[in-house]
């Protein structure tokens, strides 16, 4: 079900800027993988993520679903954004559906939605005006709108960010359950290194001025993932190590404590 | 534990019954007290009028604009059923007005809404003519149609345009941008980003751009009316002045005033059912 991305050579320059927002980005991304891309704010991975969407055409290069040119947005590819930007004058079901109505597949569309509502615990909310949700029932709304027209890749525009910390496991826990049971491709982009971890089979990590692909980490974990095993911890601390951040590996700890709490007692002496 | 407490439902007793339907009644008549006087204080600043110009010579000929002539000849009027004609006239030429308006005015006002430059371009010129009072328009108004229908229709229409379009081109503007990306994102069109992002986006806003319309078309219509018809409220006031039945007059006045106000009530309503926002 998923398809197979690939990211031709793209460099992109907005407009009265004279650094590439994106520079040589070359990816190939397989059917039914997960991808995150993560980076400091500002490494265009947010403007890659766009351009896989079709909401914006890079200046160079191009993206490829399934060898086809991506030129514009299709339900074959679709975007969760940061906000779930629900339309607030309809209802859960409404708004779920509008990926169907929007390209005509009104055929069975009640059945094929109310089962998605199912899928992510709101079908006794279907007739819910989605003013009334919480903010994380209001992202599964759009996770139901995104799924509704059974695209192959979803795209994931830091979409839990703005939620509260359980919400924001639980979600992306379910999101990656219905990815691979759905064999959807996934491309996630994120600040946050756990949700990386905990999602993706693969994470690029950007560097920004140009934006490029400073490295690439491979997740062999099996999911559901397991965030307090030690292979995750260490794989999160590695990646870490990308941004700069020191590592402390278990072997390394006793001597750093003995020369911290050395000084003061050399002093002393 | 005591659970059987946890369970228990609350029942209510008649007295608790009663004092609830007392209590729904105090809101509504607090509700209503205020409106109350203000209608008070107005019917009180008429009499005080009316006894003023009665009891000065030189004004004595026009004591019949007091409320007492007035409500007579107000009753005389809706009891004998003559005050229809006239209203039916004028609600129609409104309404025609206002439909024109509205044909006018909403797709006028999304499109500059929507497009910066169409923005740009029509700010003068639009500016230019908003300001121009409509009746300034009735020569050309008279010239330019066969009938005299036709021409107060055009009047009401042109005054009742350019709120409707600024109202809904300030909703276009004020829509979410999100909102056309995640439609876009969708794969909707045209056709669908007009018929269920903008549209129910905007219908507050219209609503609202109506009730304004509304309201200048009210007022534009009785000066409009005095020109050419034989019928509508406006030409009952100049022939009432005539006649010098100036209880009649005044009567009129008042039946055009409760029209607009009624008038004004549905905008209210309107704008209150396509409200989207969850109180």
């Amino acid at each position: 079900m998923g398809a197979r991305i690939t990211i031709d050579y793209i460099t992109h320059h907005y407009r009265g800027q004279e650094e590439a927002t994106l520079d040589g980005i070359e990816v190939a991304i397989e059917p039914g993988e997960s991808i995150a891309l993560i980076g400091q704010s500002g490494c265009g991975k947010s403007t890659l993520l766009h351009m896989l969407a079709g909401l914006l055409i890079p200046s160079e290069g191009c993206v490829r679903v399934n060898g086809h040119m991506i030129t514009k947005p299709s339900p074959r590819w679709n975007m969760m954004f940061q906000k779930p930007s629900l339309y607030p004058w309809m209802t859960v079901r409404e708004n779920a559906s509008l990926g169907l109505i929007f390209q005509g597949q009104r055929k069975g569309m009640r059945e094929r939605v109310d089962h998605l509502l199912e899928t992510v615990g709101l079908a006794d909310k279907a007739n819910t005006n989605v003013q009334a949700l919480s903010g994380g029932q209001q992202q599964r709304v759009a996770l139901a709108r995104s799924l509704a027209t059974d695209p192959e890749v979803l795209l994931l525009d830091e979409p839990f960010s703005a939620l509260d910390a359980f919400t924001r496991v639980s979600l992306q826990d379910e999101v990656n359950r219905l990815v691979r049971e759905r064999g959807l491709t996934l491309v996630l982009v994120t600040h946050d290194i756990e949700e990386a971890v905990a999602m993706a089979d693969r994470v690029m990590v950007m560097s920004a001025n140009p934006g490029r692909i400073a490295s690439t980490l491979e997740i062999p974990l099996p999911t559901p993932r397991d965030r307090a095993s030690h292979r995750f911890v260490d794989i999160k601390a590695e990646l870490m190590t990308y941004f700069g951040a020191t590592r402390h590996p278990a072997t390394q700890t006793p001597r750093d404590f003995g020369e911290t709490s050395e000084k003061p007692a050399a002093r002393a002496a | 534990m005591n659970r059987t407490a946890t369970l228990k439902l609350p029942q209510y007793s008649s007295r608790d019954l009663a004092l609830g339907v007392v209590r729904g009644a105090d809101t509504v008549r607090k509700g209503l007290q205020y409106p109350a006087l203000g209608i008070a204080l107005l019917l009180a600043l008429w009499w005080w009028g009316g006894t003023v110009i009665a009891n000065n010579p030189d004004t004595m000929a026009f004591a019949s604009f007091a409320p007492g002539p007035t409500l007579v000849a107000f009753w005389d009027m809706v009891s004998t059923g003559a005050v229809w004609s006239p209203i039916e006239s004028s609600l129609q030429r409104v309404g025609l007005g206002l439909v024109w308006a509205i044909v006018i005015g909403v797709p006028l006002g999304v499109a500059i809404g929507y497009f910066l430059q169409l923005r740009q371009l029509t700010h003068v010129p639009f500016q230019f003519l908003r300001m121009i009072s409509p009746l300034a328009w009735m020569p050309i108004a008279v010239l330019a149609f066969a009938t005299w229908d036709a021409a107060i229709i055009f009047l009401i229409a042109i005054a009742a345009v350019w709120p409707i379009t600024y109202a809904t081109a300030h909703g276009v503007q004020r829509i979410d941008p999100m909102w056309f990306k995640v439609g876009r994102n969708l794969g909707a069109g045209p056709y669908h980003t007009l018929r269920h992002i903008i549209l129910p986006a905007i219908a507050q806003d219209v609503f609202a751009g109506i009730r304004l319309a509304v309201g200048v078309a009210w007022i534009v219509l009785v000066p409009a009316e005095y020109l050419g018809v034989t019928s509508g409220l406006g030409y009952a006031i100049n022939d009432a002045r005539d006649t010098l039945e100036y209880d009649k007059l005044a009567a009129i006045v008042l039946v055009i005033g409760i029209i607009g106000y009624l008038l004004d009530a549905i905008c209210v309503r309107l704008i209150k059912r396509s409200s989207y926002r969850e109180e």
